[in-house]
Parts: C-alpha cells; structure tokens; sequence
C-alpha cells in the first residue's frame, strides 16, 4: 500500500471523528425543535445513503429497491414489540439480519441480471413487499401499526419530552455505516467491489469471487439501511406500508450518495447534509399552500446538479486524479 | 387492458428501449397528455378522441424540446452516466408533477361526456367497453407503425446506428442531437396518443403518471431492450397476467402476479423475451 493512500485513508478518520464531536456538541447550541428534526434526519439519511452506496457505489449493483430494508426493518422491530413484547434493541439486530438474508437471497437469482434489468428488478421486488405488507391484515395492512406508547426510557427506546436521544442514536448510525465503509474500503472486499464495478468479467478472469463479493455486499449494506429502518418506526412511532416501504425511500437513499458523489466515502454525508435541509426547508417554506411549489424548487434543484457535476459535489475539492483520468 | 399498458409501454420502448436512455419522466408524460386533452374538452369541447391527434402533436415537441433542454445534457456526462439520466428525468418528473399541482391543482379530474365513456359494445355476445377496445385499436396500430418506421424507413436506421455508435455515426453525416430529439419527440408523440384515449375514461390527477409508469418499464424490459415487438409482446402478457391475478387474488395485489412474472423471464432469460440488448 503507498504511502499516499495510508495517510490518506488516517486524514480521513481524524475528519470523521473531529466532525462527530462537533455534530455531538450541537444539541448543546441547537435548542429549536425543528431544527433538531431535521439534523435527526440529515445524520440518518447520510447512514442510509452511507450503507446504499456500499452495493451501489461501492458495488455497482444499482439498487433502486432499498426500501424494502427499510421497511422490513421498521416492521421486523414493531411487529416484535407490539406481538410479543421484544424491546427495539432486540427488534433492530433481529430485523437486520432478517433483512440480510433475504438480501442474500434475493441476490442468487438478481445478481445475474445486469443493466437496467437489474434496477427494474430491485424496484420490482420493493413493491412486491409494499402490496404484500399492505394486504397482510396480522401486520396491520393499510393501516400500519402505531407503536404503544409507555413512557420515556432507553431501554424500549421511546422518548416523548426530547428528540435528543434520537438525534445521539442518529449520529451514532450514521458513524457506524461511515466506519464500515471506511474500514471496507481497504479490505480484500472493497478493492474485490471495485474490480466488480469496473469491469465484472476481467475481474472474474483474475480469480475475483464475483458472485461472493456483490451478496457480501448486499447483505452489509441491506443489514445497515434496516437498523435505520427500526430506528425511524421508533423516531415517528407510527408506521404503514407506503411510509417505510415507497419508493420515495429507495430514492432518498440514493439521492445524497449520488449528488455527493458515488462510490466515495464521503460523497454521501456531504450529500445528505445539503439536500436533507433543502428538503425539509423548502417543504418547511412553500410545502404549506398544498399546490407543490416545494416540488417544483426540489426537483429543479435535482435536475441542475445531476446535471452541472455528474461526479457528485464531491467533485469540486478533488484534484484530476493522475490514474484513472486516461479515456 | 394489457394493450392499453401497451400503448402507454410503446412511447417508452423508443425512449428507454430502442435508444437506451432512461426516462423516469414518462408517467408524467402521460400525465400532461391527459390534462391536454381535458383542457381541450372542458374549453373547446373536443372529444377526447378527436383531440388526440393534437394532443400528440403537442407532445411530441414537448418531447423533442426536452431532449434538447435536459436530455441531451444528461446523455453528455462523462461518469456515471446512468444515474445522471435517472437523476435529471427524476427531477424533471419532480417538477412536472410539481407544476401541474401548481396550476392545475391536486384535484381529481374527468372527462363526464364522451364518445366513448362508459359505453360498451358487443361482439359475440361478449360486452366490452368502447374505451378500452378503441384504445386497443390505437395500440395495435401504433406498434404496427413504430415496427415499420424502426426497420423500414432510413430515420429507423439512422436511430438504430446511432445507439450503437455515436462516433461512427457523425462520421457518416448524420447528426445525432437531430435523430434522438426525433426519437424523444416520436415517444412523446406516442404517450400522448395514450393519453388523449385514456383521459375518456380515467380519473386525472397530477400523481396518474406514477401508477402507470412502473408497469411500463416492467412491460419494456419484460419485452426485452431494443424491440418494438417485445413492447407489445410484454403489453398483452402484461395485460393478461393482469386479469388472471385479479381472479385469484384481492384486487389489491393484481400488480404482484405483473411484477412476479417480469422476475421470472428475467431471472430464465436475462435479457426479456425478445431483448436484442
């Protein structure tokens, strides 16, 4: 390994964990609800967009279908505590690993497919899980499940008098999935995904575990998203199909890591920490006369920086790589 | 009811199919043909029917003026360049539906009185509805006309070439902006043709794109990339997997068995039925 990358890769971990400390200080300032809220939300998007990117940054397995960990996230953890009284915590590993493993095995048959059928088919197979859960009447159907509420306490993890626990739980997701990409990028899998990306056959013909490396991946970045899953049925504590399942999510999740900048470590942080406070802004300044002003500024401002830096914001600070630029 | 998602599919097979370039815009597509050919009912008091042809007019320079603005732009970009096309489309379906909330309100719209609303026929003993029967019609004829303009006329050629090979293409003299903002402008022409038939008898809103769009990639892919015949292949099985669904299943999950049997071709055949890509 060179000597650039390993300082690099050390610069990298200092920034991540001086900026941890300062969004942990924040609370102390940032006593406006609202504001509150939408850093609650930013941090989770940037650990979402975070473990998206991982399959379809870091992968490029382009998955559009991302939701449905989200949603069987949210639902494994409230379907365990309202049944049976299983705490959140439990609910949030169980609903991980449940999201994993039908990652795995989606991934069997979906990871022959390539291009567009593959994207297609990850949408697909979200809203399979959006019209079953909305035709499973034990799960609540349309009308979703609204968590019971029992007091303030870490251990059901359900708090009514302050967002803060929340927001910690948040910022603590969102260095997680930042650490896992970290840590992956210099593994044996992480340069396997990016072999994967660039060229999937010349990467199997030097002995890449295609198959393996992309299911690796799946299940990682599946796992993450649904731990977000269960803790945004515990932030709002109701959930229904379409608002854990749409494909508004799938979008979301996307959205920051591809206006960031794909498949780079920090591509979706910067990304979620511009457009989630554009979002929850300009909802917050035009969303209220209910005749879609707030659309119209959110999706041209989507369609001017796809346009402006296809390589994402992230784009702006890097030098011309000296590899790589040849075309 | 599968050629209907046919006709919608058939726009989208030129865009998506034949010039590879997505477009996660043409719900709404749809859904600006549909508004169109209300307007000019409520205003004019043109049938549906008869609006149509103008309807499709008017998309199709909308289409090629999208191409020009957005699109072309979008096709440009050196890296990554599939989300950027999903991306730009997907804001551009951001603001459409944004727009048509502003000016034409969410409110759910109809056309009460047309020449063919709620009217049925029978042929055979067999009642069906007029709407769905002309749209089938329209649908057929459509792809009959895309299959000959894609392999018969020189501007099919000329399309076909360019996907393969852009460079090449400039080199023989043919100028690719004009060929795709053609392509773009014909598929818009299309969708809008969709719509026009399809506002006699549907409720208009500014979400109604989205419901259609999903099972118009679906009915693309299904097809297989770079086949007008695939389109309306995907169309009809689309159609007819549909309506065997409905009877086994709560009407609810009639998309499952759509979505279900697209896993399934692609899963035996990667690239769809007749897909060339």
């Amino acid at each position: 390994m060179d000597k650039d990358f390993a300082a690099r890769r050390r610069r990298d971990l200092i920034i991540a964990a001086v900026l941890a400390v300062i969004a942990a200080l924040t609370p102390l300032f940032v006593k406006d609800v609202v504001v509150q809220n939408i850093l609650i939300l930013t941090l989770m998007y940037a650990g979402l967009s975070q473990s998206w990117n991982i399959l379809s940054g870091y992968c490029g397995q382009i998955s559009l279908g991302h939701a449905l960990y989200f949603g069987l996230g949210a639902y494994t953890t409230e379907l365990l505590f309202t049944k049976f009284g299983v705490l959140p915590w439990f609910g949030m590993l169980a609903g991980g690993v449940v999201s994993a493993l039908i990652a795995m095995g989606l991934g069997y048959p979906f990871f022959r497919l390539r291009g567009h059928y593959f994207v297609i088919a990850t949408i697909v197979i979200a809203e399979i899980g959006l019209l079953l859960f909305h035709n499973w009447e034990w799960a609540g159907a349309a009308m979703g499940i609204t968590i019971p509420i029992r007091g303030d306490s870490w251990l059901k993890f359900q708090f009514l008098r302050t967002k803060l626990p929340y927001f910690y739980f948040a910022l603590a997701l969102c260095c997680l999935a930042w650490f896992v990409t970290w840590w992956l990028e210099n593994s044996k899998w992480g340069f396997w995904w990016r072999a994967v990306k660039d060229n999937p056959d010349a990467a199997e013909s030097l002995g890449v575990d295609v198959f393996n490396s992309k299911m690796g991946a799946a299940a990682v970045s599946a796992f993450l998203v649904a731990v977000g899953g269960s803790f945004y049925a515990q932030f709002v504590s109701y959930i229904d199909p379409e608002s854990v399942m749409g494909f508004q999510f799938s979008l979301l999740m996307a959205l920051p890591a591809v206006l960031g900048g794909i498949g780079t470590l920090w591509g979706p942080v910067l990304g979620a920490a511009i457009l989630i406070p554009l979002t929850e802004l300009t909802r917050f300044k035009f969303g209220g006369s209910g005749r879609g002003v707030d659309l119209i500024v959110y999706g041209t401002l989507i369609v001017l920086i796809s346009l402006a830096l296809p390589r994402g914001l992230l784009s702006l600070f890097s030098r011309p790589k000296k590899t790589g630029a040849a075309r | 009811m599968g050629l209907l998602y046919g006709l919608i599919a058939v726009g989208l097979a030129l865009i998506f199919g034949l010039m590879d370039v997505t477009n996660f815009a043409h719900g709404e597509f749809l859904m600006i043909a549909m508004y169109l050919s209300f307007f000019l009912f409520a205003f004019f008091a043109i049938d549906p029917l008869l609006s149509a042809p103008l309807v499709a007019a008017a998309l199709f320079i909308f289409g090629a003026v999208v191409y020009l603005l957005i699109v072309r732009f979008a096709m440009r970009a050196k890296a990554n360049a599939g989300m950027v096309q999903i991306f730009t489309t997907f804001g551009l379906a951001i603001v459409m539906r944004g727009l048509a909330q502003f000016f034409f309100t969410p409110d759910y719209r109809s056309i009460p009185q047309s020449w063919l609303g709620g009217k049925t026929i029978s042929v055979a003993g067999i009642f069906l509805p007029e709407p769905q029967l002309v749209g089938a019609l329209v649908s057929i004829l459509a792809f009959a006309g895309l299959y000959f303009f894609i392999h018969r006329t020189d501007f099919g050629r000329a399309l076909e070439a360019t996907r393969e090979d852009p460079g090449a293409v400039a080199l023989v003299g043919i100028d690719k902006n004009r060929v795709f903002a053609f392509g773009w402008g014909l598929g818009a022409a299309l969708v809008g043709l969709a719509g026009a038939i399809m506002a006699s008898f549907f409720y208009i809103y500014p979400d109604v794109g989205a419901s259609f769009a999903l099972i118009a990639y679906v009915t693309v892919a299904l097809g297989g990339f770079g086949s007008v015949f695939g389109a309306f292949a995907g169309g009809i099985i689309v159609g007819l997997v549909e309506a065997t669904t409905a009877l086994v299943l709560p009407p609810s999950l009639k998309s499952v068995g759509i979505y279900a049997v697209y896993l399934l071709v692609v899963f035996i055949r990667p690239r769809g039925l007749f897909g060339s890509i």
